[in-house]
């Protein structure tokens, strides 16, 4: 996900001679670069994909050489922070931190109601001054006697609209 | 550190072995409930309904409401 995003900052930042000249300068660090060069292979975080195609940090310092040259030995000689630096080193996240997930769904639900309710004012707006009269049939007098012609006529006497209707004392049951 | 080799094969199969009778007893419960809350008070329903159904009753009372097109109100 982080190398799609610098990708993109890559393509968008047009700086095409930059990519082509793939240095060790650029692959030092495997991610937050202006340019990504697609033609060699990239770091990233993938819950699929355990090992990456190289490493993190691919420039060592000093220290950190001398630490892949202990982890030529027996690894039973490494303490728990050396082993942890080694993984550090190898990977940037790990798995509960890929997992992590981050509060973003909230701020992206409030601009989704904030557009909505933008909207809903022009919605407003248009029925106010846009939208012509409702028809005469909506008036209160022709429903009434629409109602009453459906009694007449007695509309789904099972269950429904004339079921309710008592036809004894012409009222609603 | 020797952990035991996991389940390599008949991961789906175990998996249908324990799902499928629940997903058929859920959905033959499913059509039970609608049966007998649905469709037999429903039956009912229509039944009760034309148990005592005066057909040239309610006819005539239509016919007086002014509905049908093809008799008019008796002239009184």
């Amino acid at each position: 996900m982080l190398a799609s995003r610098a990708l993109v900052r890559g393509l968008q930042s047009g700086f095409w001679r930059r990519v082509s000249t793939s240095s060790a300068a650029w692959a030092a660090h495997t991610h937050d670069v202006d340019v990504v060069d697609c033609s060699v292979p990239q770091y990233n975080n993938r819950l699929d994909t355990p090992l990456p195609d190289v490493p993190f940090v691919r420039n060592l310092s000093a220290k950190q050489k001398k630490l892949k040259e202990k982890e030529k030995g027996s690894w039973t000689q490494l303490t728990k922070e050396e082993k942890l630096a080694l993984y550090r080193l190898t990977h940037e996240l790990s798995y509960a931190e890929m997992r992590q997930g981050s509060k973003e769904w909230m701020t992206v639900l409030g601009g989704v109601f904030i557009f909505l309710g933008f909207t809903g004012l022009l919605v407003w707006w248009q029925r106010v001054y846009v939208y012509g009269d409702v028809p005469h049939t909506l008036s209160q007098e022709s429903v009434a006697q629409q109602t009453q012609r459906m009694i007449d006529m007695r509309v789904n006497p099972v269950h429904g609209f004339s079921h309710k209707w008592d036809y004894e004392k012409k009222q609603w049951k | 550190m020797s952990l035991a080799k996991p389940a390599m094969r008949g991961l789906l199969a175990k998996r249908l072995r324990f799902h499928l009778p629940i997903a058929f007893g859920l959905s033959l419960v499913a059509a039970a409930a609608f049966k007998f809350t649905v469709t037999e008070p429903r039956k009912q329903a229509y039944a009760d309904f034309y148990k005592h159904y005066d057909s040239t009753k309610e006819f005539n009372a239509m016919r007086e409401a002014g509905v049908f097109e093809s008799v008019r109100p008796t002239r009184k």
